[in-house]
């Protein structure tokens, strides 16, 4: 079966080759017939992928240890669960799943503009068929996912188990998805810098995509901070590590794109400015996916900035300046007090945010080309920068939604603000009232969050009022009809209030948490943010592939947590630490069953005003749980090894030593899952296609509009 | 199963071949839908430029009306003035108008 992916790989890669010559001779001499079979290409690339893809995954399912990939990323013991989800674990397997959802996108692009666009489409079916090349040949000669050894080992390393959660399974397919989404508008973009074709039309066709990539790396973002404080033990969500931000970069500059496109759209402005914003998501998305591969900043220095990036941007730089003509605005700001106004400076804040994470994440880099040594930035750096920019955006978001497109006079502005700012005032009088802790930009955000709601609210309430008095519809149903009737501008609304939903969980949970590590012993309590955790008793579980979290663990330690406050209770929380096989000879028969990594399992209870968070590492080196291994080990045979880990066990439930508690207390973290929710659905809402009955209204109001103008 | 993995790649490099190279084997059956068959080369060239006008032409049409849909919303939430809303609704719809005349004489052409 391995030869068959390999050969589909081989495949994949002609058609490529082929599908850019077609493109461009196709395009070039003017000859559809070429440009047709270019973009055909596209779809025979996405069947040949798929194939290839489907091998991979029959391999991991079927424990099929001749491949390389299988044996090094997977076993028997990992549960059917993960096994599906392994494929993309390993590098070979990830490279083929970012090339195979990009032929899907770009097949789906493609025939959404079969008929539009012609040599816009053929630049970019050449462009994306460039993309899928590159990442193909890098499969066929640098990392082959359908690599075999023979004889196949009889068990393989199973899969890291700190993937060993659902969340990961949809993680990387989101944040991939993203990544080849954005590439679409990038092959759109640079196809009408070279066919000369810059009017709003090829960004109408690439809007959807760029959505649905802001779209899904968002979700893939979400949920990668959701695994990290749900899952790895150190109890954050986001530590500015180099792959988070490269996640999170393409999203701003995306996020700066789909506000800035409508100035364009609009006013024909900007036009240099979104063309450039297109082109930087998609190479950012494309370095970030060297980045999540390689996972350290040499590697992409090793085959990703020199093959790829400096050429591209160089591509991409020539083509910009050689078009500089073509691109020049339509018109100018009309006022200074207006919407565009607003986009502007978010635009500049969106990308300022972006340029501080690139430099931070590149330092490395950077500092070793300067100084020739490496050193790298931390959180408190990150923080440093980032926090006043992301006030200052939120603000933004609140203040853009109650200003007009065009010209906004000060007097409406001044009735459209008292709301806002006596909503910001309120907050933070209320706070103080209340006695928060004075955290200077806790409390600031809390205050602009605050503006944000009430300008949204007013917004809503404003508009619902408006089509009542047109419609006469009760207010739900006007509700309902304004937001139908105006997706794109109340799904942004609703963004934005998913934004600063968010932003206040992260300001309260990282302004007032309360965190405690320290070692207990059973009977033992600690108290953390006004919180009496007691020790109560110890839990152990022997029980292969059926632990309680599911995650193919051998052997797990734990702890059960009594948590009450001023005497009543509250939680019962059970944290534990679980152990793995490793597979290892040389660690006996008994401690191989345990020599594999240790992960957390961590134990919460979640509520909307505070979350209870705990992780243990029990003291497995324990003399007298280590004199049981030892023992084990010289006395016991593989398939009796099980036995001295029941023993271990049952010892370490009647004399538990001391173990390590590692206790949180952080409030209001739950707004962020729901904020990220909300701008899920703002999203969804945004990105939705208008009925067909309110294109017949548009066409019928347009109608209206010729004779009035006529008029 | 080895000669069943052959059997595959060879159909599976029958099915490639047939699906890219269908435009080239009979161009009438890709571009059925197209008005623009049988024409020269060059006429091709120029109905494709056309067509790309008329769909830029539409596109600004359609931004247009979303514009002037806009303008009437933030008026009746509050954000433009009377006085300000009559001039840019008049200055919006005249480009409209300007865009329908433009589409009018793509038309006739």
């Amino acid at each position: 079966m391995a030869g068959l992916g390999f050969a589909c790989l081989l495949m994949a890669l002609l058609v490529c080759v082929y599908g850019i010559g077609a493109s461009l001779y196709g395009v070039r001499s003017g000859r559809a017939e070429f440009t047709a079979s270019g973009r055909r290409s596209v779809y025979a690339l996405a069947g040949v992928l798929t194939v290839a893809f489907a091998v991979l995954e029959v391999a991991f399912l079927r424990n099929d240890f001749v491949f390389n990939t299988v044996a090094d990323t997977s076993s028997r013991s990992t549960p059917t669960f993960y096994r599906a989800a392994a494929v993309w674990s390993s590098q070979e397997g990830s490279l083929l799943l970012w090339a195979w959802l990009l032929s899907l996108w770009s097949s789906l692009a493609l025939f959404l503009t079969r008929r539009r666009m012609r040599d816009i489409a053929s630049y970019a079916t050449a462009i994306l068929l460039g993309f899928g090349g590159f990442f193909i040949a890098l499969m066929v000669f640098y990392a082959n996912p359908f690599a075999t050894t023979h004889p196949a080992p009889a068990e393989g390393a199973g899969l890291d188990p700190l993937l060993r959660f659902p969340t990961m399974m949809i993680h990387p397919p989101m944040l991939y998805s993203g990544y080849t989404l954005a590439t679409i508008p990038l092959a759109f973009g640079m196809g009408a810098l070279l066919s000369r074709r810059v009017d709003a039309d090829w960004l109408k066709a690439v809007r959807r995509f760029a959505f649905a990539a802001w779209l899904f790396l968002g979700v893939g973002i979400l949920l990668g901070a959701r695994w990290s404080y749900s899952e790895l033990g150190w109890g954050g969500y986001w530590g500015w590590d180099a792959v988070e931000n490269a996640s999170l970069m393409p999203w701003l500059t995306g996020t700066a794109f789909l506000h800035s496109l409508m100035l364009q759209e609009k006013r024909g402005m900007l036009k240099v400015w979104n063309v450039s914003l297109v082109l930087a998501t998609g190479t950012l998305a494309i370095m970030g996916t060297f980045l999540v591969r390689s996972g350290v900043l040499n590697s992409i220095h090793a085959f990703g900035g020199a093959t790829l990036g400096v050429p591209f941007v160089t591509l991409i730089g020539v083509l910009i300046v050689s078009r500089r003509d073509m691109l020049r605005s339509e018109h100018r700001l009309d006022s200074l007090l207006s919407r565009e106004s607003i986009f502007l400076a978010n635009n500049v804040v969106l990308v300022g945010l972006c340029f501080v994470i690139f430099w931070g994440t590149y330092f490395p880099l950077i500092s070793a080309a300067v100084t020739g040594q490496e050193s790298s930035v931390g959180p408190p750096w990150f923080d440093r920068y980032t926090v006043p920019l992301a006030l200052l955006l939120v603000l933004l978001s609140g203040l853009g939604p109650v200003i007009a497109w065009r010209r906004a006079t000060l007097a409406n502005a001044r009735r459209n603000l008292l709301m806002p700012v006596a909503g910001a005032l309120l907050t933070l009088v209320v706070l103080l009232l209340a006695g928060v802790p004075g955290r200077p930009y806790a409390l600031a955000m809390f205050s602009c969050a605050g503006f944000v709601l009430t300008s949204l609210g007013q917004e809503f309430v404003r508009g619902t009022r408006a089509r009542r008095a047109m419609a006469g519809e009760p207010a739900p149903q006007a509700l309902l009809a304004l937001v139908r009737r105006n997706r794109r501008r109340y799904g942004g609304y609703v963004v934005h209030l998913g934004m600063a939903v968010l932003f206040i969980g992260v300001a309260a949970s990282s302004s007032f948490k309360h965190a405690s590590e320290l070692s207990l012993a059973p009977g033992q309590s600690a108290r953390v943010g006004g919180y009496e955790m007691k020790y109560e008793r110890p839990t152990a579980t022997v029980t292969p592939q059926f632990d309680r979290e599911h995650t193919g663990s051998t052997m797990a330690l734990g702890a059960e947590v009594n948590v009450s406050k001023d005497g009543h209770h509250v939680a019962t929380l059970r944290p534990s630490q679980g152990y793995y096989a490793s597979g290892e000879s040389s660690a006996g028969t008994v401690g191989s069953l345990i020599a594999g990594q240790a992960v957390s399992h961590i134990s919460m209870s979640g509520g909307v005003t505070r979350d209870l968070w705990s992780a243990i590492q029990p003291d497995i080196g324990a003399p007298v749980l280590q004199r049981i291994v030892s023992t084990g080990n010289k006395t016991l045979p593989s398939e009796d090894a099980l036995v001295a880990l029941l023993y271990l066990a049952r010892e370490y439930l009647k004399h538990p030593p001391p173990a390590q508690f590692h206790f949180i207390v952080s409030p209001l973290v739950m707004w962020i899952w729901i904020g990220g929710l909300i701008v899920l659905g703002g999203g969804l809402i945004a990105i939705w296609p208008a009925p067909s009955t309110v294109r017949r209204r548009v066409l019928a109001r347009s109608r209206a509009a010729r004779g009035l103008a006529r008029a | 199963m080895d000669i069943l993995i052959a059997v595959c790649l060879v159909v599976l490099a029958l099915a490639v071949a047939y699906v890219v190279s269908a435009p080239l084997r009979a161009p009438q059956d890709e571009e059925q839908h197209d008005p623009d068959q049988g024409r020269s080369r060059a006429s091709e060239k120029e109905a494709a430029d056309e067509k790309a006008e008329l769909d830029s032409l539409l596109t600004a049409r359609e931004n247009k009306y979303k514009e002037i849909r806009d303008a009437e919303l933030d008026f009746r939430t509050g954000k433009l003035s009377s006085d300000d809303y009559k001039a840019i609704d008049a200055e919006l719809r005249a480009e409209a108008l300007e865009i329908l005349d433009q589409l009018e004489a793509l038309d006739r052409s």
